[in-house]
């Protein structure tokens, strides 16, 4: 059924252009049959009578009043027609771009050039974090070029970065490639399929620029500044980039530079550089990888930036490597999106430990009742935190009661327990078989698993479950029949211990963002960079020189430098 | 407190103000708080001691009105002994071109705002030439304001009720789009408000002489309008003033010795500094050393996102600051910088229509180290000379940060 209708004015004028414009857009609109914008007179009025516009309400307006009628399919699609209309009215080409006006603030500046999403910050270091904050609160990537940046400051400011998914690179970050354009001091680089992770100016310049000698070419190339891999710190902008860099198609080999970095956040690093499942090149001028990250045909760490270039490039050059797990435990799994937790319940102590190795790579932090580290220790065992393995061999749990491997009592509690916490995503149990062992360990197993199974679909929720089972095809728990017990209870069954743990590990990736950070959005890769610059103006040359829009901020120190009235501002900016 | 908040709601409470021109009236009859021994004047408050010449001329010339004083030294003594008080226009929901002058008996616009429904006022406008807003006080300026008082006036009140209203709000729309920034332009703002009245001043006038002395003054005056705009923007100021928390300024004035502001969230304390100079063109024969300090309340206009703010709509007068076109584009895009929004009614067809600069915002003023562009007109130093040209002028940087240091002692940042 049409409905008209109508909306009255009062103390508005418009050009009649604008209101004959109005009207088109208006018409124009999804459900609209047919709209009048005009002013009150009688002349209009007659106008409007004629298109059956002329509700009693347009009839009442007076001279001076903006009518506003429309015809639309149903009420609905008029009323939501009327509703266009102030942002109709005020909708305008950001014309000011190509007028020459130098914007004095990053407001004004932000508004004259609206798709800039990256600020340049190379204003003097007291003044920069001020600049790089107001640049974050607008919802843009920085880069950092000042020095003297506080490191109070640099956290403060990555901290909050990381938060919004923006990215601070530096302070004192020399150079950068985004999207085949230079930021800073940099090289003119072909594209190609290498990433780069830099947290040295003159390394990462010096690594591209041999790469494109060499033949080769970036996708990107992440300046971090030179303190981002210190402890306090803690490498916020290279897991970033490291992220970034992981899920960005084009990039096909990492490279990842910096001077010797503090060992823990190396640890750290390196655990987000395996989970990218791309070959990287570490290039730590000078440092020895712990044990369990040895070489492999993941990692490789070299020591000169000419061997950092000239491996990447051949890495590039060779056929896709076949790093991907052949498992891809993968988003069809229907998690809620709270499950995000791992729950592993071994009867095996040297089973559980190996798994706690193994996730090292995948998940900063197993919580256990036999940890790898102290710092990991369950608060109490009967009570899982985050990601757990807990050892039900243990002597604590095996007080007064048979071992797990012959009584499954115990395990089968903690399953329903853990089965019920509604952010656990994943369980993994090892099933022993052999002499001395339950004699028919999945006949209790089995059952509990399609009951928890059950209650988590009832809820909304989906639960995988791992069962990793060991022993032989002699044994005589009938190895076959116990597999095949759960696998029909929907069970996911593996024969070897890190093969299961390697698929759960997977998992717990595609369920926590691999840096521990909120994930930043990849379009601050692909969408064509457009800047805000406010400090150096070389640096706004060379952007346009690249063809890179951008916006030079005619910047004076604020408050004329005045620190009483900074203050002031600062802390009315952070209410 | 939010202060985004308070200032969204102090700038919506600004556009959303709907002033509508309804009557003129006695100013001791209609102005709140208006009294036989009261002066209303433009700016902060003042003193004799420390006037300028068109104030003290203006003083004067308000005195011989009135029938209180004969010349200057009886004046002066009126006021010195505190016979006659001194207040702001301000202060009484008024306001005054130049040095603002209003006494009890004169004559004054009545605006009511339709949406928030108070009440502002403004004096006559007595077109150009020797006049009482610049200091002049000879028998002519007398003889003029009485003609006003007796005859356009109650004209003026029959036409204006008789018309139902001017809706203020839409002429000052229009005339954005008719090259008038609405503060030192505003020749089409004139003939519209020419055209409102016309008809109903030739039906309600007693005799085809008076309605025909009256349209002439009004026609012949490009700045006849300026009043009743000017009372305009104040109720769009009242609407956003005293707004807890805002850092919005919500009112700008001039006395011709001291520029003060008011800030929405900071109650009535006014903020005052040194007034400048204004750079601009002369009329013939004077020069930069003739000008007095910058004198007015017309900068209400600017306190609401018009006037100087409006530059990139009113090419004509960018002469006035020897620029360009250009100049005018840019002299509003630096106003966006220290402005909290952009006006949801008064566009500019140069910028594609874009809303004007609107609520200045104190921190932005401070942090960007950009103070307001004023468009004005210069009055000559001495009492009596009058106008000698018009230009630009900003007011003093420490007024701001005065402000942003009581708003912070207030709010304990």
């Amino acid at each position: 059924m049409s409905a008209t209708k109508t909306e009255i004015r009062r103390g508005t004028y418009y050009d009649s252009v604008v209101l004959m414009q109005l009207q088109l857009s208006l018409s124009k609109l999804p459900g609209v049959v047919n709209a009048g914008v005009m002013m009150g007179t009688e002349a209009n009025k007659e106008l409007l009578e004629q298109s059956n516009l002329l509700t009693p309400e347009a009839k009442a307006a007076l001279l001076d009043d903006l009518i506003i009628a429309i015809d639309g399919d149903d009420e609905t699609s008029a009323e939501a027609a009327l509703a266009q209309v102030d942002s109709l009215l005020t909708r305008r080409r950001s014309a000011a771009a190509d007028q020459d006006y130098l914007p004095q603030s990053l407001d004004a500046a932000s508004k004259m050039l609206p798709e800039a999403n990256w600020v340049l910050v190379s204003v003097p270091g007291r003044y920069a974090a001020g600049v790089a904050r107001d640049s974050l609160a607008q919802g843009k990537h920085v880069f950092l070029y000042s020095d003297n940046v506080s490191l109070e400051d640099e956290i403060s400011l990555k901290q909050s970065a990381a938060e919004k998914g923006l990215l601070v690179m530096g302070p004192d970050c020399g150079t950068a490639i985004i999207n085949g354009v230079g930021l800073g001091f940099a090289n003119s680089i072909r594209r190609g399929s290498i990433g780069v992770v830099g947290a040295s100016g003159t390394g990462l310049q010096q690594v591209t620029a041999r790469i494109h000698q060499l033949g080769g070419g970036i996708t990107h190339a992440i300046g971090t500044g030179g303190r981002d891999l210190s402890e306090p710190v803690s490498a916020i902008t290279a897991r970033q980039a490291l992220d970034l860099l992981a899920g960005d198609d084009d990039t096909r080999v990492i490279v990842l530079i910096s001077k010797p970095p503090a060992a823990a956040v190396a640890d750290d690093l390196l655990r987000v550089a395996r989970a990218t499942n791309k070959p990287v090149v570490v290039n730590f001028i000078g440092y020895r990888p712990p044990a369990h990250l040895q070489q492999d045909e993941q990692l490789h760490f070299v020591s000169t930036l000419d061997a950092t270039a000239e491996l990447a490039v051949k890495l590039a050059q060779s056929p896709i490597s076949n790093l991907q797990s052949p498992i891809s435990p993968s988003a069809h799994l229907p998690f809620a999106p709270e499950q995000r937790y791992l729950r592993g319940l071994f009867s095996g102590g040297t089973l559980a430990y190996e798994a706690l190795l193994l996730l090292q790579d995948y998940v900063p932090k197993v919580y256990s009742n036999a940890p790898l580290n102290k710092a990991d220790k369950l608060a109490n065992s009967l009570t899982s935190q985050a990601h757990t393995i807990v050892d039900l061999g243990e002597d604590e749990f095996t007080v007064g009661r048979l071992h797990p491997m012959m009584d499954n009592t115990l395990r089968l509690q903690r399953l329903a327990q853990e089965a019920a916490d509604p952010e656990v995503a994943v369980l993994l149990l090892d099933v022993v078989l052999g002499y001395g062992a339950h004699p028919n360990p999945a006949g209790e197993i089995a059952p509990a698993v399609k009951k928890a199974k059950a209650e988590a679909e009832a809820q909304g929720r989906y639960l995988e479950i791992v069962t990793m089972v060991a022993g032989t095809d002699e044994d005589p728990q009938d190895m076959a029949g116990q597999i095949e017990q759960l696998e029909q209870a929907g069970a996911r069954v593996e024969t070897n211990n890190e093969t299961a743990t390697r698929y759960v590990g997977e998992l717990l990736r595609t369920l926590n963002p691999l840096s521990g950070l909120p994930a930043v959005d990849p379009v601050a890769l692909h969408q064509p960079l457009a800047g805000i610059n406010v400090g150096v103006e070389t640096f706004t040359e060379s952007l346009k020189a690249q063809g890179a829009p951008v916006v030079h901020v005619n910047w004076k120190p604020p408050a004329g430098g005045n620190q009483k009235l900074m203050g002031i501002l600062e802390r009315m900016k952070r209410k | 407190m939010d202060i985004e908040q308070a200032n969204l709601t102090a700038v919506e409470r600004m556009m959303e103000s709907h002033p509508v021109l309804v009557g003129v009236g006695k100013a001791l009859d209609v102005i709140p708080g208006m009294r036989e021994d009261l002066l209303l004047h433009a700016g902060p408050p003042i003193t004799w001691e420390r006037a300028s010449g068109p104030m003290r001329g203006a003083i004067t010339g308000a005195l011989i009105f009135e029938g209180k004083a004969k010349n200057e030294a009886e004046a002066q003594k009126l006021i010195e002994s505190g016979e006659i008080a001194l207040e702001p226009c301000h202060h009484h929901n008024a306001v005054g071109p130049m040095a603002g002058l209003t006494s009890a008996s004169m004559q004054v616009y009545i605006i009511e705002d339709k949406k928030f429904g108070h009440n502002t006022f403004s004096n006559l406008n007595e077109g150009y030439g020797k006049v009482l807003r610049y200091g002049a006080y000879s028998e002519e300026v007398i003889n003029r304001l009485t003609w006003m008082n007796d005859t356009m006036a109650p004209l003026l009140r029959d036409a204006i009720e008789a018309s139902g209203g001017i809706d203020m709000k839409a002429l000052i729309s229009e005339q954005l789009h008719m090259g008038d920034e609405a503060h030192n332009r505003n020749k089409a703002g004139s003939i519209l408000f020419l055209k409102a009245l016309a008809p109903h001043i030739a039906r309600v006038a007693k005799d085809g002489a008076t309605a025909g002395d009256v349209l002439q003054a009004i026609g012949d005056n490009a700045l006849a309008v300026l009043n009743p705009v000017m009372a305009a923007c104040k109720a769009m100021a009242i609407a956003a003033h005293g707004i807890e928390g805002s850092t919005i300024v919500s009112t700008m004035a001039r006395n011709g010795t001291d520029f003060g502001i008011r800030v929405s969230g900071l109650g009535d304390q006014w903020f005052t500094g040194p007034v400048g100079n204004p750079k601009g063109l002369y009329f013939p024969g004077y020069t930069a050393e003739d000008g007095s300090g910058d004198i007015g309340d017309s900068t209400i206009t600017e306190t609401i996102g018009i006037g100087g703010f409006a530059m990139a709509t009113a090419p004509a007068i960018v002469t006035f600051v020897s620029g360009t076109p250009k100049d005018a584009m840019n002299a509003t895009l630096e106003m966006y910088e220290i402005n909290y929004t952009e006006h949801k009614y008064f566009t500019m067809p140069a910028l594609d229509f874009r809303g004007t600069p609107t609520g200045i915002d104190i921190r932005k003023v401070v942090e960007t180290g950009i103070t307001p562009r004023v468009n004005t007109g210069i009055a000559h130093k001495d009492a009596g000379v009058g106008q000698i040209g018009a230009g630009l002028v900003r007011p003093p940087m420490s007024i701001f940060e005065e402000a942003l240091v009581a708003y912070a002692e207030k709010y304990g940042f």
